[in-house]
């Protein structure tokens, strides 16, 4: 049982968060989902028993939309009809209302959902002086999805949104916890990330083709995007290696440097765009295929796409480091680098690939960013590689090499996303955030040795 | 110390265990590894905390529960691994810890002079303004023995102090614990070498198994019972016989001719080395400490840039760059430093050994990890390597053990060629003449054995050939070892 918890602590402590924001989020559910809405069709269908009429009212957003979307179709399956569908403001709601009023001589429903019902328009007494003026709509009943007591942290909704906001730390802090178990440490793969998100932009931009960019032209661009940053990885890794200079100084040099070219070819490519003559600014540069937002804004099976490929490269990882010999290498440097060279293994080989695998897995974290905001941001992943690290160190590898689990990793940056977003629903500030995540790096670090003791 | 019991995880590492020092008397504390001397000998310096028993000094219940507490109780521990910080001087190195204020200057003359006086008290001259990285082992642990001194300590515990020492060291050491003794301070010593318990120790007490088995003067003693009570069992013989005749001549004599080594440079230890193991014969390097032996070793298995020479396996020139290539080539080396440079220490035993045999149980770039299990286990069997199981992590077996997984890695290898290191330093004797069976039989399958040996019986009792080195060259061969004796060996050792 001990034992158990020694070898499990970092996932107890995440479910343990999560069952405490569970209890504090607990509330009134109001859903608003297209299930929802076929609900409420239901209803309505089995509340009258002729042809119903019904007026379909909701705001202007997404979510809105394919909710009310659903009613509509959902009606018409069943016999009825929809007489009007309003996305869009109080004021859209009454003129809608006082339309069909006075156009149809019998409505019979309202469907709208919990944001809406609310509306002046709405309200019964409301609903009864407009009745007066037009007749139609007198005999009129208001339908909106059934209410539920639930935890908001815990709605589908919240869960993947938290989930997919880290994906782009969690997928860095995969290559990160391999150079950490070697004893090293990475401190570029932020800037990497922007390095490679403006070079892939700028990529599809001016070589693939821009707007008109297709599926091979995008992959190739993305190639060329992640090449650059396992190039820089390499270079780390050589450095590191052959001419001995301490991983931190290596990276943190990485770091400026990629950060800084990352600005030159945005700024280049900016004054580019102005014709040459004047001088760049350093904005995002912005990708017109549209093609390319599928891998950060997409979703495969109902689960974002960011998610899906943390996940594919987490089973990726653990496979490599549990049973391949690279795995098996890789820990046997961290641990005793002198034991593991003269046990045969390639020691310098596999620091250079450990590098080149952490700035590999920047740079894709730095397509993901970029499709995510259709452009390559020359300032995106500022501070990334404290939050990695973090990840790292909460998910329970040793700084000092030789262990740590690649999922141990994914749990702990889950549950540095799980307090984020906890402390972001209770309506903490960002700067007392920061405080707050100061304070649980060192007591991830404390926990450790106190488990080993 | 009466009744000193202490658990780890596991183990039960301490029994009952009761151990007693006089002033002025050398008491030399045996076992086999895993006994629970260096747990009792931690237990004493504070840095394990005992789960039960007590500690007395002149009669009074001490409470020892951190380093300091033990300090000051007049404990002083010079453990196998030096305490000390290279970069500082020897005289910072002594008074570290006892500045006399936090912002007060260092009171370097009078540190100086009172280094001289504890210098003087063992009878040894050392600069104490010498940097500690620049003295020997035994240098060092003379600095480790002022220091103990300079706390007023009544009792000191010397862990193994003589196993990186040569034998003229290892005089001066006997000098020095002597010295001590006559000035009243009680001293435990803890040594495998059982020639050096007869020559400097008053009593003898035994730990078998975590245990308290018995304690005696050394007059009492033979070489024997002392032997016998330590492993619990009567022992043969140190050495197993050598095979009957040596392996003939054959047809394919040329191709089997083993390991050849011609004028081998590098590094400034190794000035021009040429020798040749023959498969099927044990060939013993030796010389003095800096001689040159690990080091020539060394680049024969590719740990070191070779400057020059040439090496050849049964006619075969290899290009040895790497211990990945020597390894390839069928060389492997069993290292003197198991802990620094035989095993990584905080993985399993499992995955030290599999280390340089993966490419055996992987198909398709997945390791197969049953196979390796069950080959790992095989070797647990046939070595009888006491292991809770192939998960346990290297760190935490005795240095037998460890030996012991050291080699199953290197027998799964089924390398032609095997260097060994110090095969049997820190192993008890128990333990000592199972890997010596071992060579003995890697030898009539036809492997070439090259050891290096600080310890002149291991040499005389194992090697079929011995080879002296001086100073990075070869100063002598002895080619019937029935003729040689320690003192032949140590004239060409010196020349």
């Amino acid at each position: 049982m001990k034992r158990f918890i020694a070898d499990n602590g970092s996932i107890i402590v995440l479910l343990a968060l999560c069952a405490y924001y569970s209890v504090v989020t607990l509330g009134e559910q109001h859903p608003n989902t297209p299930a929802a809405g076929q609900e409420v069709a239901a209803a309505i269908l089995k509340d009258s028993s002729e042809q119903v009429t019904v007026v379909v009212i909701t705001r202007d957003t997404v979510q809105d939309r394919a909710y009310s979307e659903a009613v509509r179709a959902a009606i018409e399956t069943g016999g009825g009809t929809v007489l009007a569908v309003v996305n869009g403001a109080p004021t859209d709601a009454r003129l809608a209302l006082e339309q069909v009023g006075g156009a149809f001589s019998r409505v019979d429903a309202i469907a709208t959902n919990h944001s809406a019902s609310g509306w002046g328009p709405l309200k019964p007494q409301k609903l009864k002086t407009t009745a007066d003026k037009f007749p139609g709509i007198s005999g009129i009943k208001v339908f909106k999805p059934q209410s539920y007591t639930w935890p908001s942290f815990l709605t589908r909704e919240n869960l993947v949104n938290v989930i997919n906001q880290n994906a782009v730390i969690a997928i860095i802090a995969i290559g990160m916890t391999l150079v950490i178990i070697t004893a090293g440490i990475d401190l570029s793969v932020g800037s990497l990330l922007a390095l490679c998100g403006v070079t892939t932009a700028v990529a599809i931009q001016q070589m693939a083709g821009g707007a008109d960019a297709g599926t091979i032209g995008l992959l190739g661009a993305c190639l060329i995007g992640t090449g650059v940053c396992t190039l820089c990885g390499i270079f780390n890794g050589v450095m590191v290696t052959w001419f001995r200079v301490p991983a931190f100084v290596v990276t943190l040099a990485m770091m400026m440097v990629a950060r800084g070219l990352a600005l030159i070819v945005a700024v280049q490519y900016q004054s580019a765009l102005l014709g040459g003559g004047t001088e760049g600014t350093p904005e995002a540069v912005r990708i017109e295929a549209a093609a390319f937002g599928w891998l950060g804004n997409g979703a495969t099976f109902g689960i974002p796409n960011p998610i899906l490929l943390m996940l594919a490269l987490y089973v990726l990882a653990h496979i490599t480091m549990t049973k391949t010999s690279v795995g098996r290498y890789i820990y046997a440097v961290g641990g005793n680098p002198e034991a593991a060279r003269l046990s045969g293994v390639p020691v310098f080989g596999v620091l250079i690939l450990v590098y080149a695998i952490c700035g590999a897995m920047a740079g894709l974290a730095g397509i993901v960013d970029a499709s995510r905001f259709e452009g390559g941001r020359p300032n995106a992943g500022e501070m990334y590689e404290l939050q990695v690290i973090a990840a790292v160190v909460v998910g329970g590898t040793s700084l000092a090499g030789g262990e740590g689990r690649i999922f141990g990793t994914l749990v702990g940056a889950m549950i540095i996303a799980v307090i984020q977003n906890g402390l972001n629903m209770a309506g903490v500030a960002s700067y007392e955030q920061k405080c707050v995540f100061g304070g649980l790096i060192l007591a991830a670090v404390l926990l450790d040795r106190f488990k080993r003791k | 110390m009466r009744g000193v019991d202490k658990s780890f995880p596991g183990v039960h590492a301490l029994k009952n265990v009761d151990l007693d020092v006089e002033a002025g008397d050398v008491l030399a504390l045996l076992g086999e590894n895993g006994a629970g001397k260096s747990t009792l000998i931690k237990v004493l310096g504070g840095a394990h905390r005992p789960d039960s028993g007590v500690i007395e000094i002149d009669g009074r219940p001490m409470e020892i529960i951190t380093p300091q507490d033990s300090q000051r109780a007049g404990i002083g521990i010079i453990y196998q691994e030096f305490n000390l910080i290279p970069a500082m001087t020897v005289r910072e190195n002594i008074f570290l810890g006892q500045e006399p204020g936090r912002v007060s200057i260092v009171p370097a003359g009078k540190e100086r002079r009172r280094a001289r006086e504890l210098f003087d008290r063992i009878g040894v001259a050392l600069d104490p303004d010498a940097l500690v990285r620049d003295l020997t082992v035994a240098q060092q642990q003379i600095v480790e023995i002022a220091k103990a001194l300079s706390l007023d300590s009544r009792i000191i515990v010397m862990d193994e102090p003589s196993a990186a020492l040569s034998p003229r060291e290892v005089e001066g050491l006997f000098r020095i614990v002597d010295e001590l003794k006559s000035q009243g301070i009680g001293i435990v010593y803890v040594s495998h070498r059982l020639d050096e318990i007869f020559a400097i120790c008053d009593h003898v007490t035994v730990l078998r198994d975590g245990t308290y088995v018995d304690s005696k003067p050394i007059g009492e003693l033979t070489r024997d019972t002392l032997i016998e009570l330590m492993v619990g069992r009567k022992l043969a013989d140190e050495f197993p016989n050598r095979a009957v005749a040596k392996p003939v001549a054959t047809d394919d004599n040329e191709v089997r001719s083993g390991l050849t080594v011609s004028n081998l440079v590098g590094g400034p230890k190794v000035r021009d080395i040429s020798f040749n193991v023959r498969r099927g014969e044990i060939v013993a390097l030796t010389g003095l400490v800096g001689a040159g032996r690990t080091e020539a070793a060394r680049l024969i298995f590719g740990a070191d840039k070779r400057e020059a020479g040439t090496i050849t396996l049964d006619g075969k020139e290899l290009s040895i760059k790497s211990p990945r290539d020597a390894i390839a080539s069928g060389i492997c080396m069993l290292t003197e430093d198991r802990k620094g440079q035989g095993l990584i220490l905080n993985r399993s035993v499992l995955e030290n050994f599999g280390l340089p045999n993966l490419s055996r149980f992987t198909v398709r770039g997945l390791i197969q990890q049953k196979r390796e299990r069950d080959a790992f286990q095989a070797y647990v069997e046939q070595l009888q390597i006491k292991v809770s199981g192939p998960k346990q992590r290297a760190g935490n077996l005795s240095g037998g053990n460890q030996q012991k997984v050291v080699l199953a890695k290197w027998l799964e290898r089924d390398a032609e060629v095997i260097i060994f290191d110090e095969p049997t330093r820190g192993i008890d004797v128990g333990a000592k003449f199972e890997i010596y069976l071992l060579m003995r039989h890697l030898v009539e399958q036809g492997k070439a054995i090259l050891m290096i040996s600080s310890e002149l019986p291991e040499v005389l009792g194992m090697a079929d050939r011995i080879i002296v080195l001086h100073e990075g060259r070869v100063t002598g061969e002895i080619e019937d070892v029935k003729l040689a004796t320690q003192e032949s060996i140590m004239d060409l050792a010196v020349k």
